[in-house]
Parts: structure tokens; C-alpha cells; sequence
């Protein structure tokens, strides 16, 4: 065995040490589950961290009913697989008010299902720590992310009042009312997160992987139409075309590639040659320059 | 896209499609503003990985916006992230960028080069394993790099590249080249840095970056980015003694207990004899547990779990450690401190220190000499403020197991934790444990507290008066002590303005001060509670860590922290010194309650409220509040 550790073995070693050392510190963990690609790498590692006992802390989706369907299938399967509680939330105001992208835009929607959602479940379940899958690299806002990230009262993030963070110390003390986000897979890359999904044969939804899907084309964006609630042109078909998604989220705002990678092989070739970065699927990021880190001032992951 | 660009691209894309067996190397990069380090670094990512088109829309857009660089391509956007700093154009904090190569993956700390920022490149270079800093060329070793090095030193990086950047405006001469290199080996070499590789770059232009540059025959050295993917690094730290700080206890059912953490040194197997500090127990280890499987070896790097053969009584915070090398114990330490917070530190205070797993609380002594990171003078100091380096010794509550920082990172690292904000308010370096506290042995005398107090004839106690000046403290404090003299009680009255004429006389109103203050008048009435007295001690005492500090000097049931309770306008109405008044118009700086911030108590045994009752029902009130402690 050769000492030096491969760079996959250190980011999964690291990220085991901070969910470690976070659930040490919280008194009531949570971790946030999207049901995509990042949750199910940072799910398996929280199993690794805790084996042979399961995670200490339950899941927790924050539901917008926007989703894919088959997310859904996935994600209703995973309490049976893991032995850990899944808690579902949903914004009740969204549910009477009917909010959804179509009349009221991607940033509304967005904003009161998943920002204030969240808030919503933190507070009722009295969550004083949540995990999240977010990575440095996905956006130039978050290069400057800490690992434990401290909330205020009003969950928003204050880019001053944030910790340094030296060698492996984490602080996770915190002041009433404080809470904190933490974020272990901050150091992972797109691409170390799909070799190691490859590597240890973990689940993903299909939805990653192409197949013929029915989408329509909105203003150069390749959407599918996932149920009847989408609002069809008079006359308008979707066209049957092999697509898959590089990142998930409410099905009207998730833009499709084309493409013919049925295996994680595949997605990892094609991601060396890709020439777009994984944001650019996501409607919201478009609005403009710097409009993450607005978003996550308020709260939003 | 030049052509070597291209190739570079062209190299990468044939390269193996599998990159999960490269390896790590975290560097950081330090560097001012102007030494076009931000260039450098959105350079590198640029030309190294497959800068999507999306984001190289963005940049175009992005560098007529804010670019320096006219209509050219700005590469410093690339890394600048915040809207307000870049606006500002500069950088604020520690920033983590990720690329990699076929052979490496690489994290980068882009860490700002000023003055005031010494926090964050302190941050980024802890977990560094290499150093570039950065410097003009034409403008030579200065002041900041010396200042970075010094800082790099301090953090323990052995790797150190110099770059030197914009050669393009030297016409890359040699003779600049040689004489920087010069004049920097010699500061290298005075404070310490061994291995130190020198580049000569045009981060604008590109050259030496990637590909070696034909402008620089005379170099003959690889390229930064050569230099990167070759230099060597081995895992140093698998070849120290074992060091596991243990994290979480796993029960995961009745029969299986392990404990779980990172090696942060060395390597276990089963049958190893190791020893639970700072305890000294001793186990042999059974089996090295992960969900991968049994290990036959664990190895500095992994995070895993432990069972041993015999039932043990370990907890979250111990360290776990070769029985033949163990830690070193000790009650008090030396260390180099780094400030980060903008409340200065305050000398016998009490603080949280995490280390390893563990959280205890500590204080410190006034520094013995803060270094000036400019000349690196030590020059003498009553505290360290926001980005000031020191050496405290420290007083930590229960002995803690440690390794001096220069021989591991992980057991001899720290950070400081303020009690009341939670704020990580300093990073700190163990150099070595102080043995002082073993020779000072405590004297144990056959006469006890108890037995003082049997012959007194009733119990002895600290009644700790806290509250706003002019909340009538020392009305109450003059009406209870007649009241038990009258009962037979031995007392002693502990003013705030009388101790001040005397015993504290030498010291004034800044923080540090009320502290050192609060600290003696504690020790003083600790002293009288011993003797058998009760001591009513009436002082403003604005800090609950202050009078915390008081507290844990008296045993269990001794200390009695009265709050009396009176708002602020009422008490300024009732003036009885007139120091409000003088404060209000700016003569009396520090005044509690008008520029200086009072603590309400967070659980104190009584509180009066002068505003709903006479001082004399106060004192009933407070009267049977002793006696129901047995204190009278």
C-alpha cells in the first residue's frame, strides 16, 4: 500500500472529517437532499462517515411539485435503501397560491418554494446545522464560501461576519439564534464528483444519463415536458430527441443537452470536452452577473 | 488561443480519461494587488482547463465592464468573485479555485496581499502544502514579500517559489533575474525557508507559465506549471509517530463501540499498542473499521474507525497515539498567536482553544513580544490587535495532549474562540509546553476553609455586586454588611472605587485593564472566602466572562452573582458622582453603559430591582438568599 493517497481517497477522507466533526458540534443535524447528483455523492459519504451505525441526522427535501417525475420515484425510495428518516417540506403558501414558473417567473418561484421553504423547514424542525452538496467551483460567488457557514437569525449569509477556517478546525459554536450550513464537498469539482460515482457505484437518477425525452425549445433552451401542467403553443408537438440533464432541479427550469452518454463513462468523456459549464442548464443563473451571491445572502443555497 | 495553448489542450485531451488516481497538491498564492497575481491565477485555470464558453462569454463582457486590460481579455476577472470587491477592484478574502492537469489536481488559496489581510493569508497557508509568492520585477524584493515569506515560514510551508512576474518589462534580462534571486536567498535563508525554487513569468503574456519560454534561454528551468505537476510531494506526515484525534464514539449497536476519526500522523495497524491521552491508557488496537472494509493498515490521511480489544473509556477529544512516542501533556504552553478579530485580546480572560477535537478553555498571559512582520523586530506589547503575530504563554484549564506545530500541523495547531460571540478570533502554534505549573506544587495546610468557618460560626461566600454605575450597589452593599454585623457576621466590603485607590491603582479604564482589574479583586476576595469571611464585593463588572472568570475561582455554592437590576436612564437620572454627566459630554471615555457595553447576567443566584423596591427591602431580599445557600 503506498502512502500517498489519491486525490479522490483525500477529498473523500476530508469530507468525512467535516460531516464528523459537524454532527460532533450540532445539536440537531439535518442533511438537505435535492435528489441530484451531489446529495447522492454527499448521502454516501454520511454513510461512510458513521459506518456500521447509519447517519445520526435525517433528510430533508425541499419540494417546489416542480420536479421531474422520475426524481420522485428516486427520491421515494431512498428511506427504504438508506434506514434514514426523509422529511418532505413544502411551502403551504406556494401550494394555496399556486406559484409556479410559468405565471409568476423562475426567480419568484425559486425564491418562495426553495429560499423561503427552506427557512420554513429549518424553523420547524428546530434545525441548528444543515448540510448541504454545494461546490466552490460552481460558481465564482461561492469560491469564497466557507466549509461551516454561519446564518444569521434570518438564515441570510453576511460575506463579513464569516470564520476563518485554518489547517482542519471547524468552529461550530453558535451565538442564540445563529445556525449553521456546512458544506463538505466544497472542494470537489464536477468531475471528481462523477469519478467518484463511478468509483463506488453509486445511484443517481436516470435522468443524468441520455435517453429519447420529449422537450420543446424555449429561447435556445432545451426544455421537457414532464407532465400536462406545462403550457404547450397551440399546435405545438415536443420533439422525441436523446437528452440528458447535467443538473437537476424544477423540471420547467432545467435545460436538457443533447447527447448520447447512456454510462458514467460516457458523461465523464463528455465532460472533458464539453464547452459549457454545468450553470448553464440552470434558467436562474441568467438573470445577471452576480446573481448567486444575492440569492444566497437571502438564504438560498 | 495561441498554439501552445492548443497543444497543451491537444496533450490533455489524448491524455487517459481516467484522472482518478492523480494526486492532490494545495498551494497558495501570495502576492499584492499589483504584482498581478489575479492574472496569474485566471491564467493558469485558462490554460489548463477547458475555460467553458459560457464563462469566456461572461469574461468578454465582464472585461469591458471592469477589464484593465483595454479591449483584451481580462484573465483577473476570472478569479475576482464578489460583486462589491470587484468593483472595488481588489480582493478580500481567501479564495479556493480547483484545476488539474493529467497527472495532478491542484487547489489554489488566492489570498490578497495587504497589510490588514494578514488573517486570511495566514487562512490559506495553513492548509497549504507549497508557497508562490509573487513579485514585480521591476520593482524588486520588497517590504510585503518579506512579510509574506515571513508568513509562510511561520506556517510551517517547506516548498517556496518565488515568481518572479512581469519579466516581460525587463526585457528579460538575467542580470534582474540574478540579482533578485540574490537578494532574496539571503532573507530566505535568515528566517529560515530551505527550499526555495526561483521562475522568471509574464502571467500577461503567458511566458514560463506553461510552456517554457524561448525569451528566457538562460533559465533553463521547467515552468510554473511543470514545476507544479513534477514537484514532488510524498506524504511526510505517514512517516511521524500515529496521531489520531478521536471525533465520534460509533455505537453502532450493542457490541460494537469504535472510535472514529482522521490519522492526522503516521500509520496504525491491528495489534498496535497505543495510548489514550491526555489520560496514558493504554490499548491494544483490534481492528481498523471503514465502510470499504477492514484496513490491514491506516495510514496519516484517512478518516476511519478504531475498536480495540478491551472496553476502554475514550472520548471525543482525546488523542489516540503510539505508546512508544507519546504526547506531550501540560497545563501551559508557549505559542505563536496570529490575531484575526477586531476585539483585541484581553489577558486573563477566559477563551474557548479547539484543538484537535477537543475545546477547553484557556487565557492568556500579556504577550512576551509581538514580531513587527515588516522588519521582524519583537517589540514588547500588552495585547495583540487585528493581524498582529505574537508569542503568548498560555494557561489552559485541564492539560491538553499536543506536538509542537513544528513537528505536526494537526496536534499542534489551534484556533481561539471568543466565549460570548463565537468568533474564531485567533490561530495559534504551539511551540512548546511550560513546566512552571508542575514546580509551583500547592500547598495543602491541615487548617481548612470548613474548619475556619466552624470556628467563625457561620460560612463564608463572595456576594458579587454587578450592575450599571448609580444602580445603588454600594448602598446595598454598606446596609448588608451593617445588617450581618449586627447578626455576628465577619465581613469585608470590596469596593470598586476603593480598590482602585490602593491595589489597582496602576491600572486604567481600556478592556484590558478592567479585566486585569476584575482578575485581581477576584483573587483578593477568593483569598478572604478562604480565610472565612464574607466578602460583598460591589463592582461594575460589565463582562459575564469577567465575572464568570470570578466565579470559577470559588467553589461550588461560593460565589453568589447579584444583579442589581436598574435601567440605564434611571440611573443616569440619579447621577450620584455626576459621571454621566462628564461622560455624556466626552470627558470619560470607556464610561459603562454610554461608550462601553454592560453584560446583563446571564444566570446570576439573585437579582434586586432597585427601581420596585427601597434598599432595604433589597437587602431582606439578599439576606435570605444567603441564608438559603448556608452562607449565613
Amino acid at each position: 500500500m503506498t502512502d500517498n493517497l489519491t486525490h479522490l481517497q483525500r477529498l473523500e477522507a476530508e469530507s468525512i472529517h467535516i460531516i464528523r466533526e459537524a454532527v460532533a458540534e450540532a445539536e440537531r443535524p439535518v442533511m438537505l437532499y435535492s435528489i441530484g447528483k451531489d446529495s447522492s455523492a454527499l448521502l454516501h459519504l454520511a454513510q461512510k462517515a458513521f459506518y456500521p451505525a447509519k447517519p445520526p441526522f435525517p433528510l430533508l427535501h425541499v419540494d417546489t411539485t416542480w420536479k421531474f417525475k422520475e426524481m420522485y420515484t428516486f427520491r421515494d425510495a431512498i428511506p427504504e435503501k438508506t434506514g434514514m428518516e426523509l422529511r418532505v417540506h413544502r411551502n403551504q403558501y406556494c401550494i394555496d397560491n399556486n406559484i409556479n414558473p410559468f405565471d409568476h417567473g423562475s426567480a419568484m418561484h425559486t425564491d418562495l418554494w426553495k429560499t423561503e421553504g427552506l427557512k420554513q423547514a429549518l424553523q420547524i424542525g428546530k434545525f441548528d446545522l444543515a448540510f448541504g452538496g454545494a461546490r466552490r467551483d460552481e460558481e465564482k460567488s461561492r469560491a469564497k464560501e466557507r466549509i461551516f457557514s454561519v446564518r444569521s437569525t434570518a438564515q441570510r449569509w453576511d460575506p463579513k461576519a464569516q470564520r476563518p477556517e485554518l489547517w482542519k478546525l471547524y468552529n461550530g459554536k453558535l451565538a442564540p439564534g445563529q445556525s449553521l450550513r456546512v458544506f463538505p464537498l466544497s472542494n470537489w469539482t464536477e468531475l471528481d464528483v462523477w469519478q467518484y460515482i463511478k468509483l463506488e457505484g453509486i445511484e443517481i437518477v436516470p435522468l443524468y444519463l441520455a435517453a429519447p425525452r420529449p422537450v420543446v425549445n424555449r429561447d435556445g433552451v432545451l426544455i421537457m415536458v414532464d407532465d400536462d401542467r406545462f403550457p404547450l403553443e397551440p399546435g405545438e408537438v415536443p420533439e422525441m430527441l436523446s437528452v440528458r440533464f447535467r443538473t437537476l432541479g424544477c423540471y420547467p427550469l432545467t435545460g436538457a443537452v443533447q447527447s448520447e452518454a447512456m454510462s458514467i463513462d460516457e458523461i465523464v468523456e463528455e465532460l472533458l470536452s464539453a464547452s459549457t459549464s454545468e450553470r448553464q442548464g440552470r434558467v436562474i443563473d441568467h438573470d445577471s452577473s452576480g446573481s448567486m451571491e444575492r440569492k444566497r445572502q437571502d438564504g438560498y443555497f | 488561443m495561441d498554439e501552445s495553448t492548443l497543444a497543451y489542450r491537444r496533450n490533455r485531451e489524448t491524455g487517459t480519461n481516467d484522472h482518478s488516481d492523480k494526486d492532490l497538491l494545495r498551494f497558495i498564492t501570495c502576492g499584492s494587488v499589483d504584482d498581478g497575481k489575479s492574472t496569474l491565477i485566471g491564467r493558469l485555470l485558462y490554460e489548463t482547463q477547458l475555460v467553458y464558453e459560457d464563462t469566456l462569454e461572461q469574461l468578454e463582457a465582464d472585461s469591458k465592464r471592469f477589464g484593465t486590460q483595454g479591449d483584451s481579455i481580462d484573465f483577473a476577472l476570472l478569479v475576482d468573485g464578489l460583486s462589491a470587491e470587484r468593483e472595488q477592484g481588489i480582493t478580500i478574502d481567501v479564495a479556493y479555485r480547483y484545476f488539474s492537469t493529467k497527472r495532478r489536481m491542484f487547489i489554489v488559496a488566492d489570498t490578497p496581499g495587504h497589510e490588514q489581510y494578514t488573517r486570511n493569508m495566514v487562512t490559506g497557508a495553513s492548509t497549504a502544502d507549497l508557497a508562490l509568492i509573487l513579485l514585480d520585477a521591476t520593482k524588486g524584493v520588497l517590504t510585503q514579500t518579506r512579510r509574506h515569506s515571513y508568513i509562510v515560514r511561520l506556517l510551517g510551508i517547506k516548498r517556496v517559489v518565488l515568481v518572479v512576474n512581469k519579466f516581460d518589462l525587463t526585457d528579460y534580462s538575467e542580470e534582474v533575474f540574478e540579482s533578485i534571486k540574490d537578494s532574496y536567498q539571503t532573507f530566505a535563508e535568515e528566517i529560515g525557508l530551505e527550499e526555495v525554487h526561483y521562475i522568471p513569468v509574464s502571467a500577461l503574456l503567458g511566458e514560463n507559465l506553461v510552456q517554457r519560454s524561448e525569451r528566457t534561454p538562460w533559465y533553463g528551468g521547467p515552468s510554473l506549471l511543470e514545476y507544479l505537476e513534477t514537484v514532488e510531494v510524498t506524504n511526510e506526515s505517514a512517516d511521524l509517530p500515529f496521531r489520531m484525534p478521536v471525533q465520534w464514539v460509533n455505537r453502532s449497536s450493542s457490541d460494537f463501540r469504535g472510535f472514529s476519526g482522521s490519522i492526522v500522523a503516521g500509520r496504525v495497524r491491528p495489534g498496535d499498542r497505543v495510548s489514550v491521552q491526555p489520560s496514558g491508557r493504554g490499548a491494544t488496537v483490534k481492528r481498523i473499521v471503514t465502510a470499504d472494509g477492514d484496513l490491514p493498515e491506516g495510514v496519516s490521511g484517512q478518516a476511519v474507525t478504531l475498536t480495540f480489544d478491551e472496553e476502554l473509556d475514550v472520548s471525543r477529544g482525546d488523542v489516540l497515539a503510539a505508546e512508544s512516542e507519546p504526547l506531550l501533556v501540560t497545563d501551559r504552553i508557549q505559542a505563536q498567536l496570529v490575531w484575526m478579530s477586531e476585539n483585541e485580546m484581553l489577558p486573563g480572560r477566559p477563551y474557548l482553544m479547539k484543538l484537535g477535537s477537543k475545546t477547553v478553555t484557556i487565557s492568556f498571559e500579556p504577550p512576551r513580544y509581538v514580531t513587527n512582520i515588516n522588519t521582524l523586530e519583537h517589540l514588547a506589547a500588552r495585547t495583540l490587535t487585528l493581524n498582529s503575530i505574537g508569542v503568548c504563554h498560555i494557561a489552559v484549564e485541564s492539560p491538553i495532549a499536543f506536538d509542537p506545530y513544528s513537528v505536526c500541523r494537526d496536534t499542534g495547531g489551534f484556533i481561539v474562540i471568543d466565549r460570548l460571540t463565537f468568533e474564531t478570533v485567533a490561530a495559534g502554534m504551539i511551540e512548546f509546553g511550560l513546566r512552571r505549573a508542575d514546580n509551583i506544587h500547592w500547598q495543602q495546610f491541615e487548617v481548612s476553609n470548613a474548619s475556619r468557618s466552624q470556628l467563625m460560626g457561620h460560612g463564608s461566600g463572595v456576594v458579587w455586586m454587578t450592575g450599571l454605575s448609580g444602580a445603588g450597589k454600594s448602598t446595598i452593599a454598606n446596609l448588608l454588611e451593617r445588617k450581618l454585623y449586627s447578626q455576628g457576621v465577619h465581613t469585608y466590603i470590596l469596593d470598586g472605587d476603593n480598590v482602585r485607590h490602593g491595589l489597582n491603582k496602576d491600572l486604567g479604564f481600556t478592556d484590558a485593564d478592567r479585566v486585569e482589574n476584575i482578575r485581581r479583586v477576584a483573587e483578593v476576595a477568593r483569598l478572604m472566602s478562604d480565610a472565612g469571611l464574607v466578602v460583598v464585593v460591589s463592582f461594575i463588572s460589565p463582562f459575564q466572562a469577567e465575572r464568570n472568570m470570578a466565579r470559577s475561582l470559588l467553589p461550588e455554592g461560593k460565589f453568589v452573582e447579584v444583579y442589581v437590576d436598574v435601567p440605564l436612564e434611571v440611573a443616569e437620572s440619579r447621577d450620584p458622582k455626576g459621571l454621566y454627566r462628564k461622560a455624556r459630554a466626552g470627558q470619560l471615555p470607556h464610561f459603562t453603559g454610554i461608550d462601553s457595553r454592560y453584560e446583563v447576567p446571564e444566570n446570576p443566584e439573585v437579582r434586586l430591582d432597585t427601581t420596585k423596591m427601597d434598599p432595604a427591602a433589597a437587602v431582606e431580599q439578599l439576606a435570605e438568599a444567603l441564608a438559603s445557600l448556608g452562607i449565613i
